[in-house]
Parts: C-alpha cells; structure tokens; sequence
C-alpha cells in the first residue's frame, strides 16, 4: 500500500525526500556498473515489468488476493542499484500518471518501497548466499528468504517514520505489533511468490539472474572435432 | 491496444490546464500538497478553500468532475486504516453514535480522509490534463537526472506493451481452463511472472540492439 498524501507531516515528509533522493543517486551511479550503456532500456523495460507484476493478483483465499511488492525480487533478477531505479521510477510513475501515493509522499514511498526492500532483501541474499554452498538450485530459496525479510524490515521503518512524524497518538507498542504481525504474513507470500519466480527464471535463464551470476557453473569452451549425428 | 496515445487517467483536451507547461504543473501539485499537509488538522475552513481552489483548476480544465470522482477509488485502502484510527488511538474518549472512540483517533481520522482525498483529487487533476511525453518533459525541465528521465520515458513506453503481454498471459491461461483460486495455484501464476521477466528483459536488449544500430551512445539527441 503507498503512503497517501497526510500520513506523515511536512518535516518527516521533506527529509525523508531528501534520503530518498540521495539514495536515487548513489543507485544511478551504481547501476552504470551493474548495465552500462544499456541502463535506460534496460532498467525502462524492467520497470514496466515491475509495475505489471504488481497488477499480478495472487488467490489467498475466501476471494480475497494479493500482489507482489517486488522490491526484493527486482533485487536478485538486475542487481541492488538498478533494482532502486527501477522500483523508484514504478512509484513516481504511480504518483503523477495514477495518483497512487501522495506527491508529498513519494519520498517517503521511495524510502519505504523502493530503497528498504530493494536493500534489505539484497544484504540478506548476499549473506546467505556467502554463508550457503554456492549452487545454483539455492538462488531461488535465498531470494524467497530475502523478499520474506524485506517486508517487515519495510513496515519497521514506517513504524520508526511515523513515531517520528505520525498523524495520531497511536501507542507506539500497538503499531509495532499490529505492523509487525499483518507484514510477516505478507512476507510469507512475497517470500514463497519471489522463490517461485525466481525458481522458473533460474531454470530458463539463470544467465539472466543478476544473483546468480557469480554461482553459474563456469564452462570450459570444448572443441569437438568429430560431428555427432 | 494502439488506440490513442494518452495514459488511462488523461482525458484530452485543450483547455488552459492541458496546455499549461508540465514542470509549472507539477510544481503547483507539489506546492499545494505541501500547504495541505503542513495545514493544522483543525482549520476546517482552509480544506473548504483548498477543496475550492481544486473545483475551480477542474472547471477550467473542462474534465468532467465526475470522471475524477470515479477515478478516486485508488484511496480506498487507506480509507480503511483511517476508519480504524478512532478505535486504535490513545487519548480522552468521545461518544460518537454510542460507539466510544478516541478524540485525537476520530480527529486525525478525519484529517487524514481530507488531506489523502485533497491528494488524490489533484494528483487526479494533473493526471487527467497531462501527457506523459509533457510530464518527462517537465521532469527534465526540473533537472531530474537524464538517466533517470530515460529509464521513466522507456518504463512509460513499454508500459502498455508489457501489461498487454501479461494480459495475453492470462487469456492464454483462462482458455486452458485455469482459474486462480487459491495458493495452490501460485506456481503458476509465478511461471507466469517469470515468463513476463525474461520476455520483458530480451525485449529491453533488443531495443537497446536497435537503439546503438542507429547510432545511440547512452544519450538521448538534443
């Protein structure tokens, strides 16, 4: 859900606009190293990618249904720095062409959606991925745990933003809980959605999977010389 | 499909609105919010203004008031935590209805629905009277980074071609007999997401295959 515009007051608003844009450039910069001169259609298209994903509704059950934040999963599939591009630009997308997310908002948005989860999720797959054996079959595990991570990690922040500038007087204790507790459940199906896709990706492409590039089983260039029917 | 060239909220038109220049636009949108957060919760009459000031940017425009109002279904979600607010906040109690609830929950409750709806209808406002081509303008105009400028004009391009592909995805499924209806159905859905990926980033290097064969070195032409 993006934050409306209100949520929090001006001054948490504004600084966390000033975060947000600081980390957009750390990320620009960053990503020239992860696509080169391909980045703009590359992370365009990845992009449009994520904003489709997340009109993707997956059945919970009883009617009701849910979708991907894909902040964790953009991660693991282009590399942390592009992944914040492309989540940042999805949601300043969202806030002037679909009013989704108030403008006063967006930096707060881009905080929350696209630098915390794109990051959490990334130094969680690093870790495990480090810590792991180093094998292919594990990427799809590692990302599903890192997106499981990364979306409570998110709602932790939002709690912290708005103990900082909050709109009401809610106990701080009841937020934390109730954030904690709806956002763990949420994980559970970005995490079990994020090892899923990335399990069919890894299986077609895994070249195509930014975090299993360093795990892809190196081949030796063989020459044969004899033609086999 | 191919028909027409503007986004699913813009409604075309001519009037001083639509031909504003898209960075003034986005900086009156950005401006005003900023007032209306930063208004205290209590000062009612200064919503009424606000609310008026957006009434008036919508005559002007010519989009008809009911095509914003229909579009204002996206605030529905925070809609709810605002309903929830009165009964979760702390502070001295207030009878409404026979129903005990928190003063300071019901008043930034409140606050809360007006301020998200005031957001909603502006953002609705601009959306509705912009074109994406004037909006990456406008953003290039308020010095957003080229890269960043780039990778939006290529997002808002390939928006439609990409959801077009997922919704020919589904069409595909449902023919086969599928229906999502609960978790078990996930992997597939996932595939599918999967399948989008690997579609969506081989079209990225063809574009970009295509771009440098027309002589493009990371740059947009001037």
């Amino acid at each position: 859900m993006h934050v409306p515009d209100g949520f929090l007051d001006a001054p948490t608003s504004t600084a966390t606009a000033v975060v947000a844009i600081g980390c957009v450039g750390v990320a620009l910069v960053g990503a020239r190293k992860e696509l080169d001169d391909k980045t703009a259609p590359m992370a365009g298209l990845v992009a449009a990618f994520i904003f489709a994903v997340q009109m993707l509704n997956f059945p919970v059950g009883a009617g009701t249904s849910g979708h991907l934040m894909g902040g964790a999963l953009a991660a693991v599939l282009v590399g942390p720095f592009t992944g914040v591009l492309c989540v940042s630009v999805v949601l300043l997308v969202q806030c002037l062409l679909f009013a989704d997310g108030g403008i006063t908002a967006l930096g707060t948005n881009i905080l929350l959606m696209g630098v915390a989860t794109v990051v959490v999720g990334w130094l969680v797959f690093k870790l495990l991925q480090t810590t792991m054996p180093k094998r292919l079959a594990l990427v799809p595990a590692q990302a599903g745990i890192a997106a499981f991570a990364s979306v409570p990690a998110a709602a932790l922040l939002f709690v912290g933003l708005y103990a900082v500038g909050g709109a009401a007087d809610i106990s701080m204790d009841t937020l934390l809980t109730a954030m904690l507790g709806v956002h763990v459940l949420i994980g559970i199906g970005e995490g079990v959605i994020t090892f899923l896709a990335i399990g069919a990706v890894v299986a077609v492409r895994p070249d195509l999977v930014y975090g299993a590039r360093r795990v892809l089983a190196r081949r030796e260039l063989e020459i044969r010389s004899e033609v086999t029917a | 499909m191919g028909a027409g060239h503007g986004h699913k909220l813009h409604y075309h038109g001519h009037s001083v609105v639509h031909r504003a220049p898209a960075h003034l636009k986005i900086l009156a949108l950005l401006a005003f919010m900023l007032v209306v957060v930063a208004t205290p919760r209590d000062w009612y009459a200064a919503f009424a203004v606000y609310l008026g000031v957006i009434a008036v940017v919508v005559a002007v425009s010519k989009v008809p008031p009911t095509y914003i109002l229909k579009r204002t279904v996206v605030e529905v979600p925070f809609l709810v935590f605002a309903l929830l607010l009165p009964f979760v906040a702390q502070g001295p109690k207030t009878e409404v209805l026979g129903v005990t609830v928190s003063q300071h929950g019901l008043e930034a409750g409140i606050a809360l629905v007006v301020k998200g709806t005031l957001g909603v209808l502006a953002s609705l406002t601009l959306a509705a009277t912009t074109e994406p081509q004037d909006l990456l303008a406008g953003l290039e105009r308020l010095r957003m980074p080229n890269q960043l400028v780039q990778i939006m004009a290529f997002m808002v391009r390939y928006l439609d071609v990409v959801t077009d592909e997922m919704q020919r995805m589904k069409v595909a499924r449902e023919s086969r007999g599928f229906n999502a209806r609960n978790p078990k159905h996930w992997p597939i859905l996932a595939r599918s997401a999967g399948a989008l990926f690997i579609r969506s980033y081989e079209r990225g290097e063809r574009v970009h295959l295509a771009m440098l064969s027309r002589g493009y070195t990371g740059r947009m032409p001037e």
